[in-house]
């Protein structure tokens, strides 16, 4: 019983902060409110860190409170604590410890201070209720709870229109995927008759060859369709080719944010959900090769994205979506494990990049372009240092964290049979070249070469309106010109303890994780996905597993990636520049991001406008309101001109047709009905 | 033979249909006066009456000629309303000619 109470205060110790702060942060001010905030999801990471040490022998599966129960249907909370739980429990809590520590300081001098302590322990919650759920209903709630979360701290900063229109998109983006998704749930109920996983997971078998009528006589495999539906609720929240158009734009909130919720956790729920349901998705290999090839696509293309942006928050954006194409690869090829393991990795990684990145936006004084930086290295060296450790994790580089995941990714997709899986295999191959070039040109263009910001100064800054004085430096005013200087102890320390597990996790756990048994039955694969049984029988030690993985292609292309970078804007910076005139429409293709969000624009928004605005002239001017309203007013005004010629004012006219009306009222009694 | 038979029930019916047939005539092509018009009420209430008191007597029943006395005194109420709303009328409009007042007109 200990142990259930563990479980609660998990997702509990942050709701109460957050619910406490964002009724009363006002009067409780700063110091408290985030005093509250940290408290509790420290609370929530010690639990989570307990309950993640325990979890060898100590799985637990149920309901801890029931709130509908209606025929057969059973509404309830509970939770499933297994590995899988437990790890995402504990990277969501660790994570989101570090991004609360870590907005002290970024968020210093903003209006909304509390307000935005008090969302991200919401989204605290909300992500772990998603991930603790022991049922359908539960994660869609954790689901839909983290949307809005987003929702809220992409606009966080309501006053600009960029971010109005930003958390707009994302919301209706992730609209179109939770569609999806709800009618994977609709499927699911109305063919298992149960929410609960547990149920629905041991009686999936027997559905793998039932069908579902989609008319006539014609039928689709229902594993399939389940499992598409749920894989596009997926691709919303992960941000997959085509759902991810708003992930880049998400970039329009606070850094903290893009850190947590849109780079290490939230947008990572996707992933959790496909491996929770891999006993699902394993029945069916159709949906499995869509997964791949989504995933294949969004992995290598995204990525070349990265390469032409020059906003520091855009650049890694656009490598997160891709490294949620390689999770997503993973998922594809069955090696479920390697996904949440790449997931693990890439959060501590990936959140440590983005608040890099926040560390350097405060010291220029909220300036995001690259252009407009450079030789940083020599004022921030713990922000240099672990940017670095985080760009070679990133790239894929042993003994750091991605290489690890990253190779295991590769591999595994090498090793599979799934119909697509040779395209993936080239697209991630591909990817690790792109991916080390342009994280290690933010990283170039960053710190190194000339120091580009001193011109920046003016121009910039009223350009984010009231939270556009510097976070973390309280003197900002008095003297602009100041060289940038190492951000406070509170943004430092979440950097460097997010730097540590970016270099140790992946060398510890990729045995256990990726072809042990460390997640025992929460994930399931059929004998005949043989991706990870392949490299369970190749497997000899972890040294023998960097050995191996200097010796292949995907490490010498992150090499190449890495002194491509350096040449490119360290040794020849004008090369970039000749280049991009060279390839012309390449070029214009890729800054305009594939043409995605224009043709969004033209076909969706303005496809909407039109039918809108078709259906308001024709359906309601025109029907409703001409032919109806209007109509019917036209029909008795016509009518009454026509009736009041009877109505002379004469009485004696009356009377005559009430004797006329006495007289038919006889004849017809007499005669006719008798 | 005498021309003066001895009145029938059929007779009293004949002249009580007549009288109402006289007072609807002056109701409709009456087009001057109101008065005229409330005279032709009195008049179709007088028929009605006769029919009454031809039934009551043909049949031996007093209740008919009970109903007369009801139907009297109702309309001589009737007539004195009919009257005051005629004077009240006069007062207002200026004039008791039927043609004048066509206010229901639509």
């Amino acid at each position: 019983m200990a142990t259930q109470a563990l479980y609660l205060i998990v997702p509990l110790a942050p709701l109460a902060a957050a619910i406490i702060v964002g009724l009363f942060g006002p009067k409780l001010g700063r110091s408290i409110s985030h005093s509250l905030c940290i408290a509790g999801v420290a609370v929530s990471t010690v639990a989570s860190f307990f309950v993640w040490r325990d979890i060898g022998g100590h799985t637990f599966n149920g309901d801890v409170y029931v709130w509908l129960q209606s025929g057969g249907l059973k509404l309830a909370i509970g939770f499933l604590i297994d590995p899988l739980t437990a790890t995402m429990m504990l990277v969501v809590s660790f994570v989101s410890l570090m991004v609360h520590v870590y907005t002290i300081g970024y968020m210093a001098d903003d209006p909304g201070y509390t307000r935005f302590f008090a969302y991200i322990s919401l989204f605290t919650f909300s992500m772990l209720m998603l991930v603790m759920s022991n049922n359908f209903l539960q994660l869609f709630f954790g689901w839909e709870a983290v949307g809005l979360v987003s929702y809220l701290l992409i606009g966080f900063w309501y006053t600009r229109e960029s971010a109005i229109y930003a958390n707009l998109k994302a919301f209706l983006a992730n609209r179109v995927g939770d569609f999806g998704f709800v009618l994977g749930i609709g499927l699911i109920l109305a063919y298992f008759g149960t929410l609960d996983y547990a149920p629905v997971f041991a009686r999936s078998k027997d559905f793998a060859t039932a069908t579902l009528p989609i008319g006539g006589s014609a039928t689709w495999p229902l594993m399939t369709v389940i499992c598409i539906c749920l894989f596009i609720g997926a691709m919303g929240k992960s941000a997959q080719i085509p759902l991810h158009v708003w992930l880049p734009d998400s970039m329009e909130g606070p850094t903290p944010i893009s850190a947590l919720i849109h780079a290490a956790t939230m947008v990572t729920a996707g992933i959790f959900m496909v491996a929770r349901m891999s006993p699902l998705f394993e029945l069916s290999d159709a949906a499995l090769s869509f997964v791949t090839v989504i995933g294949a696509t969004t992995a290598l293309f995204m990525a070349f994205l990265g390469i032409v942006q020059n906003d520091i928050k855009r650049v890694i954006a656009y490598s997160t979506l891709s490294q949620l194409g390689y999770m997503t690869v993973a998922l594809g090829v069955s090696a479920y494990s390697a996904a949440i393991f790449h997931l693990t990795t890439h959060a501590f990684f990936k959140a440590l990049l983005f608040l890099c990145a926040g560390s350097v936006i405060i010291a220029l004084h909220h300036e995001q372009d690259m252009r407009k930086m450079g030789g940083l290295a020599k004022y921030m060296r713990i922000t240099r240092i672990t940017a670095i450790i985080g760009s070679l994790a990133l790239a894929g580089v042993p003994p750091f964290a991605g290489f690890f995941s990253k190779d295991s990714i590769i591999e595994a997709t090498h090793f599979s049979t799934i119909p697509g899986h040779g395209y993936a295999y080239f697209a991630v191959t591909i990817g690790v070249f792109v991916t080390a070039f342009y994280s290690f040109r933010l990283l170039f263009l960053t710190f190194h070469g000339p120091e580009r910001f001193a011109r920046a100064d003016h121009e910039e800054k009223s350009a984010h309106g009231t939270s556009s004085s510097a976070g973390g430096e309280p003197d900002a005013h008095h003297d602009e010109h100041e060289r940038p200087k190492e951000s406070p102890w509170v943004v430092t320390v979440p950097l460097i303890l997010l730097a540590i597990p970016s270099v140790v996790v992946g060398w510890i756990y990729v045995e256990p994780m990726t072809i042990g048994s460390y997640f025992g039955s929460s994930i399931v694969v059929l004998p005949e996905h043989r991706a990870i049984a392949e490299m369970q029988a190749e497997w000899h030690g972890v040294e023998d597993f960097i050995r191996h993985g200097v010796l292949s292609l995907p490490f010498w292309l992150a090499i190449a990636g890495i002194v491509a970078a350096w040449y490119c804007y360290i040794v020849n910076p004008s090369l970039p520049a000749r280049l991009q005139k060279m390839a012309g429409g390449l070029y214009t293709l890729l800054d305009n991001k594939y043409y995605f969000d224009k043709f969004n624009d033209w076909f969706f928004a303005g496809g909407a406008r039109k039918l809108g605005a078709t259906a308001s002239n024709v359906g309601d001017r025109t029907i409703i309101d001409g032919w109806m309203v209007n109509g019917s007013a036209r029909l008795v005004g016509w009518t009454s001109a026509v009736m009041r010629r009877l109505q002379t004012g004469y009485i004696y006219h009356y009377a005559l047709s009430m004797v006329a009306g006495v007289v038919v009222m006889l004849w017809w009694w007499i005669w006719v009905v008798r | 033979m005498s021309i003066l038979v001895t009145p029938t029930l059929a007779h009293y019916l004949v002249l009580g249909a007549i009288l109402f047939a006289i007072a609807m005539a002056g109701i409709f092509i009456n087009r001057r006066n109101v008065i005229i018009m409330l005279m032709s009420i009195e008049l179709l209430l007088l028929s009605v009456n006769l029919n009454f008191i031809a039934f009551s007597r043909y049949l031996g029943d007093m209740q008919g000629q009970v109903f007369v006395f009801f139907i009297l005194t109702v309309a001589a109420a009737e007539s004195a309303i009919g009257l005051a709303i005629l004077v009240l009328l006069f007062r207002n409009v200026g004039s008791i000619d039927v043609e004048d007042l066509d206010a229901l007109k639509g």
